[in-house]
């Protein structure tokens, strides 16, 4: 597999795990108005994961199209962050898990927007507008609960601990030759504009940033936590059931 | 959460001159309500304006005032410009 397919699927399958862990809020969010927020979010990223995954299937070239990519890969073959594919059953963890992939995903699509690869660089034109609001969502957020009761504060504060071992995978570098074609962002040179913004919410939001080390990477070579097959057994078993379903 | 407030909606549309009244939501605070307002009434581009209202400072007429309040218009029949003859030839009327 390229470098370049292979970043091409990074993206795509960090956008796609995370819509389909937002997603698992429809119907649980504490409020109704909450419900239908989260579930814009989630149509947001599993639309950038459609237009990614379709990019990369044409980029292949072996005949596979966004549903093979998404629902026939297994979980070797998926190239994910580990932030993302970890269970968030606990809203606050949902608040900072977004917090942290809205920050990162706000600086790559703002940065790739320049990118020599124009169906990149267009997917990143539309979705660095989505992930702007995601990014407020999650900040709104986080000031609300961080700076909010007790409970609530300690409650953040566990779930942004909990959280923040895993952002260091989001930097790891790529490949070199993408850099000098100008098709990728160098990771690297995200991570302070991202750091700096979350240092400010949580400031703002009365939280303390952690200092604990990171977490062992490895999800952009296809290691993940024992979470993701679960998920993709939910996400993919009616696609392997019934390949050729429609609705 | 259970007792957050109740919001009322306006919208005002692309091609709208005012903001018109879409309904209602609950949110904890200002801030919240106009996101959630954007998520629930502006999701298919009914808008490009917003504006939220906490409902509790709407002042609103009672079903018992209807009568007094709005039946005494139904016969000035001469409040509406139909009711006066344009003489042949005016113009700039």
């Amino acid at each position: 597999m390229s470098a370049h397919l292979d970043y091409v699927l990074a993206l795509a399958d960090d956008a796609l795990v995370s819509a389909q862990r937002t997603s698992w809020w429809i119907s649980r969010a504490p409020q109704l108005e909450e419900d239908v927020a989260l579930a814009n979010i989630a149509l947001d990223q599993l639309g950038q994961a459609r237009a990614l995954l379709a990019h990369a299937g044409r980029l292949e070239d072996a005949g596979r199209g966004e549903d093979e990519l998404a629902y026939l890969r297994d979980e070797r073959e998926f190239h994910n962050v580990k932030l993302v594919e970890r269970p968030q059953a606990d809203f606050g963890v949902a608040v900072a898990r977004l917090l942290l992939v809205a920050t990162w995903q706000y600086e790559l699509y703002a940065a790739l927007v320049d990118s020599t690869d124009a169906m990149l660089a267009a997917v990143a034109g539309k979705a660095v507008k989505e992930v702007a609001y995601h990014l407020d969502h999650a900040r709104q957020w986080t000031l609300r609960l961080g700076d909010g009761t007790a409970e609530s504060a300690r409650r953040m504060q566990a779930a942004v601990d909990a959280e923040w071992p895993y952002l260091e995978e989001l930097f790891e570098p790529v490949d070199p030759g993408l850099l000098d074609a100008g098709i990728a962002v160098d990771p690297t040179r995200l991570r302070p504009a991202v750091l700096l913004r979350l240092e400010q919410v949580l400031a703002e939001a009365a939280l303390t940033v952690p200092t604990t080390g990171p977490a062992v990477g490895g999800g952009r070579r296809g290691l993940h936590t024992e979470h993701l097959g679960y998920l993709l057994a939910e996400m993919q078993h009616l696609h392997r059931s019934h390949p050729e379903a429609t609705w | 959460m259970r007792d957050w407030p109740l919001w009322e909606v306006f919208v005002r549309s692309r091609r709208g001159l005012s903001h018109v009244h879409v309904g209602s939501l609950h949110a904890p605070d200002a801030e919240m309500a106009l996101r959630n307002a954007r998520d629930l009434y502006t999701r298919r581009q009914e808008g490009i304006s917003l504006w939220v209202v906490p409902a509790a400072q709407i002042v609103a007429s009672s079903p018992d005032e209807r009568e007094p309040f709005f039946d005494p218009a139904a016969d000035k029949i001469y409040r509406h410009p139909t009711f006066y003859d344009v003489p042949e030839g005016v113009e700039h009327l």
